[in-house]
């Protein structure tokens, strides 16, 4: 589904984020991203929803190869994609439902259409009762999944989150991650970024440890510590 | 726009087995695409009256910067109305030397009315310019104190065809006859009137092109400040997909309503101001014995007026768009 073949990521001003990094993420498949802040899980990130291009080496989603791939098939891109941000990202200014209906009204569905999407994922992640109130009355879990049910309700291929359990305490964390493994349970490929060891330890899945914008450990197997 | 739609569909139909989904058809999409149009037309206007100050002194400064050369043209306009008919009047006067007696006078007025390249003559002798002069000036008493008439004869002198050449050519052959002491074209002044009232109408062009373009900035600025506080909302949009037509439509509309709106205060600061000049210009004009009154902007002008302001404010966020929204994306 994700395939990176040595990638590298130099930005301007010499920091080389990402160096010959090569992996192989299967459809369908779960996986984790870890390792310290700086080490280039980001960078990695971006490059997969093209808000950065690689210095070299190539990336391909879902079959597409990017490199090449001109702007304006990048809105496209990440229709494909939904992404869970630790900031949440949400728009303040509207309604919880207004917020989560937002990839379905750019991807031009009709207002029954969006309607029942919208009350759809908010139900999967539990905040159907919520849906008029605005962002900033919830609390940061309820937030997280606000973003969640935003990233989800178009129903894309790939799941994509940066530290998505970042500001959140450890019951909440293992409610999100759960949710994570339902979508990946109806075939949604999902990638999560995250350094609580803690608890990603846990679970069953490939895990991908970067270091220094390299890959260390764990791209066939289970983590080394 | 509508192939990852179609792919998570397709995907949802794999995946979600007997769950109702609906393929975005394109009728829908058609459908849909006006409908938000029409949201964001009405969103982008609620915005701006959510901030009606600034909005309101953002449609004055267009306004006024459209009404100037917009009430130009209307006083142009009337000018023109005014001197309408009066090119259709041109003629040549010729006064007769003193000395030229009565008699000979009127022969030669005859003389002259031989002649192919004229239409009218009209003899005016001295006895009967010096009553008309004492009837229109008001100073009967003091010109009945002269011991003499101290104005000649006149031969008024209307060409077949009035146009400038003509005119000047038939006024040089009556300027030689001996008899004739001066010879006139009267209404030159008319000309010299539509010479300026053609400059007029170049500066009024010249100012509107000037102005337009003060407009033009102004939106643009307003557009671009418009741009940097909704920078959050442009970045998350484009994170879940949107194009960059999508992420410019409302910004388009943003200056559509403050061209539109601009147009609207022109319209009424011209209006206002013909309708507050009115009433001196009525009286003016029946001091000179005219029935002619002020007219404003016409139907169809009015229209004109806001289209053009309409598009001047889509062009003004056109290029805000265009210049600063390229450089918003997520990082």
């Amino acid at each position: 589904m994700i395939q990176f073949d040595n990638v590298s990521k130099r930005y301007e001003g010499g920091h080389e984020a990402l160096r010959n990094v090569s992996f192989h993420i299967n459809k369908n498949e779960m996986l984790f991203l870890t390792g310290h802040s700086g080490a280039g899980k980001s960078t990695l990130l971006k490059l997969m929803m093209m808000m950065e291009r690689p210095t070299s080496g190539q990336v391909f989603v879902d079959g597409q190869n990017l490199r090449g791939l001109p702007s304006r098939h990048i809105p496209a891109l990440r229709r494909n994609i939904g992404v869970v941000f630790q900031n949440h990202q949400l728009l303040f200014d509207r309604s919880v439902f207004d917020n989560v209906a937002l990839p379905l009204i750019i991807a031009g569905y009709q207002p029954r259409d969006i309607a029942r999407r919208v009350r759809a994922a908010l139900d999967k992640v539990g905040l159907l009762s919520k849906e008029k109130k605005m962002p900033v009355t919830l609390s940061g879990g309820e937030q997280q999944r606000v973003g969640i049910a935003r990233a989800v309700v178009n129903k894309p291929k790939i799941l994509l989150a940066d530290e998505p359990t970042g500001n959140l305490d450890p019951e909440l964390s293992a409610e999100i991650m759960h949710l994570f493994e339902q979508f990946n349970q109806v075939g949604v490929t999902v990638l999560i970024a995250s350094h609580d060891l803690s608890l990603i330890a846990r679970l069953p899945y490939r895990m991908m440890t970067l270091r220094q914008g390299q890959v260390v450990s764990g791209i066939s197997g289970r983590p080394h510590d | 726009m509508t192939k990852p739609a179609q792919n998570s569909n397709q995907y949802a139909r794999r995946k979600d087995k007997g769950a109702s989904q609906s393929r975005v058809s394109l009728g829908d999409k058609l459908g849909s695409y006006a409908s938000h149009h029409k949201l964001i037309a009405k969103d982008s206007f609620l915005r701006l009256l959510k901030t009606p100050i600034p909005s309101l002194m953002t449609w004055l400064v267009i306004g006024i910067a459209l009404a100037l050369p917009g009430g130009l043209f209307v006083a142009l306009a009337n000018v023109e109305s005014v001197s309408k008919g009066w090119d259709g009047a041109a003629q040549v006067s010729l006064y007769l030397h003193k000395a030229v007696g009565e008699q000979d006078s009127r022969k030669l007025a005859d003389k002259i009315r031989l002649r192919d390249d004229v239409a009218e003559v009209e003899y005016i002798s001295a006895v009967q310019a010096l009553e008309e002069f004492k009837k229109l000036s008001g100073y009967g008493d003091v010109l009945n104190q002269l011991d003499s008439n101290p104005l000649p004869a006149v031969i008024v002198v209307r060409p077949v065809d009035d146009s400038h050449a003509n005119t000047q050519v038939l006024f040089e052959a009556l300027q030689a006859i001996p008899q004739v002491e001066q010879a006139v074209i009267d209404l030159e002044w008319v000309q010299r009137l539509y010479s300026m009232m053609a400059l007029g109408k170049r500066m009024t062009l010249a100012l509107a092109a000037l102005l337009s373009l003060g407009v033009l900035l102004v939106i643009g600025n307003t557009i671009r400040l418009a741009i940097e506080s909704r920078r959050d909302e442009i970045v998350i949009v484009k994170l879940v997909g949107a194009t960059n037509a999508f992420v410019r439509r409302p910004f388009l509309y943003t200056g559509l309503w403050y061209g539109l709106g601009g147009g609207i205060m022109a319209w009424l600061i011209i209006s206002i101001s013909v309708l507050w000049l009115s009433k001196p210009v009525a009286v003016l004009a029946g001091l000179y014995q005219s029935e002619f009154s002020l007219q404003g902007l016409a139907a169809g002008e009015v229209l004109m007026l806001w289209l053009a302001a309409g598009l001047l404010g889509l062009l003004g966020a056109w290029l805000a768009v265009g210049r600063h929204l390229g450089s918003i994306e997520p990082r």
